[in-house]
């Protein structure tokens, strides 16, 4: 099934429903509010299901939108359709003041960040003079084209609907490509991320600002559906309910936010006009009943109706095989002046009073495979964090290609063509195999947030799919391809995280325990897929545990104990170093 | 301006600002241990202050009823995740804590309430039912999903703040209510005439700020509620009861919520929904005091309740603006001094 036939079969369906003879005048009214809830729960889905930021505050964008319009089309004769952009831009400009300030913060006080300004907003709003205090402004002009003024529901339906049906495939556009996965890959943390060349704060900003525009859009509409705007609409209580409908549909999906926003606001109007009858006359008690249902939903559905709906489909829809024949070109770097690819000089690095690497030197050749091993705690993977810029040094230099990169930031250090694994495994669990090991790519690729969702990217993005395509046939997991990362086994984890360094392009490639969780043909496979890399050029710096593996695979090996270097040499000769036994093994082995 | 008007604008900014402190503390003590973000805190607030103005009146709050109902729904939650070895001391157990306790608060409402009830008997009814609801909205709404993210604890507290703001409309009715006064002493210094209102508050604030400092510095318990909110499973590995933890978490929440009700509504009239910005300006309280800092917590919380008192003097309009802006420049300061790697979470 094509991906694109159900959103067509949708769209005209929405388009007849106006039509058909006998549909009340409420029902479109209805279908109006679920549109205009609908558009600023898909800028949630984006942010906060997609990217990982909760927002309580989207509804005071809302207002940005709908606030501009009505003052420029009473107090100013604006045309409506002149005031859209303008709308989404204050709006924007918004995002882009409150977001600078709150995505930086991590977690939690993100969100209540949110609640915070959301509530000093709503206050805002209804104390300025300007924009009528709490009485609003009304008398907003209805949009119109040429002379067919958009006053009843039933037309103004039509924008909605439309500005709805392009949003969503403007958003489904932007997440399926090279700027989605470096969203998508927000919400497990920004390590991994950045170490493959994303920029994270850019890229949350990017998504709160996409979220806000879309929210100003919905105020934007609703201005001119209302053809009033006054400040209760935009305040604390209706930004919890978009974060409701969001959770309800599904907060990961696109569609999820219109189905979310059909419950929420059917539910609503149900509750509204039915609880009265069996409670009495008290007003709000739908609010009791949402509190409870939002609840009771996330003890047993968090993860929404929308993809409880769609994995109960008979049909699912299929997925492009990425054409594995494009040639993506290679990253133009300062070539190797000397022999010397990485050069570590008196490396330090110290957390408060504990030295977790004391002055370590060693560095790594052009076509060597180099191993780290010591014991557990002996600083294997902090020296590989100094070295990709995720750890800054206390002290000495670290050098790639002559160029020095201590305390540059990770985005640096993958430019050079330094790529690499992690100990724990981080990959989007959500994620196709293929789309994780495409996010290695991100720096292959130019296309931005604007070009994806215009779908002006497909060649750039065609490139990235096979050249990531290659890389995962050629560590052996073609089969796996579509599969989501978090359904294979650790150990094919393992070899995705190598598959995604190799899509960098890398002149030196940091492996952390990459045969942890391998089985022992697995093992020998990736043995001889590192002395295929080394042969082809490429050099490798690996911490392992497995000393089979290592003293098999290795060319020189490093051995460091308590953060300090006391050993280098060949397998032969580390074998039998009575240093390195004492560590191992402790005293007089 | 005079420095008379300004000593009374800080006089009423330390007064509202102590219960600030207080409600801050309470959400830093619940973040520290459950890591969830109270925001029905506000609705502790209200329940308390106007559970309190009710039997002062000498009806029966229905709050009582509703402790009672959340008892019995808790006492259904209980017994569903017993059902694989449903024994006759863990059914009982369940049945006191659950049932017969609500009851017990239920039957005394019924029994002392009246018009001519004692002030003191009326604020121990208040402090009991709260206790009650508090307790039991941790093990329906919290205590199943205490495993999950921070995100989706406070999503669901959100949840737990509209369901109970809307049963407080129930309650209580839209109209705002006021409770009688603890005592009528008064002192006067100078200019200034302090309440023996007032200086309840001051004096229980300290007293809290302290108890909380010493409970969680000094003793093998707090510790131990320390502990849970770092690791649950490791906690559970050395003996910490987790879930136990969190119920007392949320009692002392819900007795610290509604002794600042009491401590108001006297000076205030309340509302149903006037909790919820009362709460959140101990949030901005707790967040710049980091939601792990007690200290810092009170001095940020007289800092709000001073901020709020001289702008409702100099913008009045702007009162809420201004002190919910005030949130921002927090922010950025907590954006600058964000640590270089963050841990990730799952």
């Amino acid at each position: 099934m094509n991906q694109r036939t159900p959103l067509i079969i949708f769209a005209l369906v929405m388009a007849a429903i106006p039509f058909i003879p006998g549909v009340p005048p409420f029902w479109i009214v209805l279908l109006n509010n679920i549109g205009l809830a609908a558009l600023v729960a898909m800028g949630l889905v984006i942010l906060t299901g997609v990217g990982g930021l909760t927002s309580f505050g989207q509804a005071a964008f809302c207002g940005f939108g709908a606030y501009t319009t009505a003052v420029l089309t009473t107090a100013y004769g604006f045309s409506p359709w002149l005031t859209l952009p303008l709308s989404l831009v204050v709006s924007g400009i918004a995002a882009v003041l409150l977001g600078i300030v709150t995505v930086r913060l991590s977690g939690h006080y993100l969100p209540l960040g949110t609640i915070a300004w959301g509530i000093g907003l709503f206050y805002l709003f209804s104390k300025l003079e300007f924009l009528g205090r709490n009485d609003g402004i009304s008398g907003i002009p209805p949009l119109s084209i040429g002379n067919f003024r958009m006053l009843d529901p039933g037309t103004i339906y039509f924008a909605i609907w439309i500005a709805v049906l392009v949003s969503a495939l403007l958003t489904m556009n932007l997440l399926d490509s090279r700027t989605g996965r470096a969203i998508r890959a927000l919400r497990r943390g920004h390590i991994a991320g950045e170490a493959f060349g994303v920029q994270t704060p850019r890229a949350k900003l990017l998504v709160f600002i996409y979220a806000a525009v879309l929210a100003g859009l919905s105020g934007w509409l609703y201005a001119h559906f209302q053809r009033a705007a006054n400040p209760t609409p935009f305040g604390a209580q209706a930004g919890i309910e978009y974060l409701f409908i969001a959770v309800v549909g599904g907060a990961g999906y696109v569609w999820g936010a219109v189905l979310g926003a059909g419950i929420v606001v059917i539910l609503k109007e149900i509750l509204q006009s039915y609880l009265p009858y069996i409670f009495g006359g008290q007003s709000q008690l739908e609010t009791i009943v949402f509190g409870i249902l939002l609840v009771v939903l996330l003890q047993l559905a968090p993860t929404g109706v929308w993809p409880w709906l769609m994995a109960r489909l008979p049909i699912q829809p299929g997925r492009n095989k990425p054409d594995a024949s494009l040639p993506l070109a290679t990253p133009a770097r300062a070539q190797a002046s000397s022999a010397v690819l990485l050069q570590i000089e008196k490396a330090r690095k110290q957390f408060g009073g504990v030295i977790a690497v004391n002055d370590v030197s060693f560095d790594v050749q052009a076509r060597e495979i180099v191993a780290l091993i010591g014991p557990n705690g002996a600083g294997k993977s902090t020296t590989f964090n100094l070295i990709t810029g995720v750890l800054t040094t206390t002290g000495g230099t670290i050098s790639v290609l002559g160029n020095k990169v201590d305390n540059a930031p990770p985005q640096e250090v993958v430019r050079l063509g330094v790529a690499r694994t992690f100990q724990h495994v981080k990959l989007v669990p959500d994620m196709t195999v293929l789309e994780n090991v495409a996010i290695g790519a991100h720096l292959r690729g130019s296309a931005g947030a604007i070009s994806s969702m215009f779908r002006l990217d497909r060649s750039d993005e065609a490139k990235l799919l096979a050249e990531a395509a290659r890389q995962i046939e050629r560590v052996g997991l073609g089969d796996q391809i579509d599969q989501l990362a978090g359904s294979l086994s650790l150990g094919q984890q393992r070899i995705v995280e190598i598959a995604r360094a190799l899509c960098v392009d890398p002149l030196l490639l940091l492996l952390d325990e990459p045969a942890a969780g391998l089985r022992h043909m697995e093992k020998q496979r990736l043995a001889a897929l590192l002395r295929q890399l080394r042969d082809g050029g490429m050099s490798v710096l690996l911490v392992e545990h497995d000393m089979g593996f290592v003293m098999d695979l290795a060319d020189r090996v490093v051995v460091l104990d308590f953060g300090t270097k006391i050993a280098e040499g060949t397998p032969d000769a580390i074998k039998t170093n009575p240093d390195v036994i004492k560590a191992y093994l402790g005293a007089t082995a | 301006m005079n420095t008379t008007i300004m000593l009374f604008l800080l006089q009423d900014g330390i007064t509202n600002g102590a219960i600030y402190a207080l409600l801050g503390l309470a959400l830093v003590l619940v973040f520290a241990v459950t890591r969830v973000i109270l925001i029905p805190q506000g609705e502790f607030v209200t329940f308390g202050a106007l559970s309190y103005a009710m039997l002062a009146t000498g009806q029966v709050p229905g709050t009582a009823k509703l402790a009672m109902a959340m008892g019995v729904v808790a006492f259904g939650l209980d017994l569903f995740e017993a059902r694989r070895s449903l024994r006759l001391k863990r059914v009982a157990r369940a049945f006191a804590l659950n049932i017969a306790l609500p009851a017990a608060i239920l039957a005394l409402t019924y029994g002392l309430a009246g018009p001519k009830t004692p002030i003191a008997v009326n604020i121990a009814l208040s402090l009991l039912i709260v206790a009650a609801i508090g307790l039991f909205l941790y093990r329906i709404a919290f205590q199943p999903i205490a495993h999950t993210s921070v995100l989706v604890l406070l999503i669901a507290s959100v949840g737990c703040h509209l369901a109970l703001q809307g049963l407080g409309l129930v309650f209580f009715g839209a109209e705002g209510l006021r409770g009688p006064a603890l005592s009528n002493a008064a002192l006067t210094i100078g200019p200034l005439r302090f309440t023996g209102q007032s200086l309840a508050v001051y004096g229980l604030t300290i007293a809290f700020i302290v108890a909380l400092w010493l409970f969680f510095g000094f003793t093998l318990m707090g510790k131990a509620l320390r502990a849970t909110a770092v690791n649950r499973l490791g906690a559970r590995l050395v003996g910490i009861r987790t879930t136990l933890s969190g119920q007392i978490a949320f009692l002392l929440a819900s007795l610290i919520g509604a002794i600042s009700g009491i401590l108001i509504v006297p000076i205030t009239t309340l509302y149903y929904d006037t909790g919820f910005l009362i709460g959140l300006k101990g949030f901005i309280a707790a967040i710049i005091g980091g939601l792990v800092s007690y200290p810092l917590t009170a001095v940020a919380a007289l800092l709000v309740g001073s901020v709020e008192a001289f702008s409702s003097f100099y913008a009045s309009n702007f009162k809420e603006v201004i002190v919910f802006t005030l949130i921002l420049p927090v922010l950025v300061l907590r954006s600058l001094a964000a640590p270089a790697v963050e841990e990730e979470k799952d």
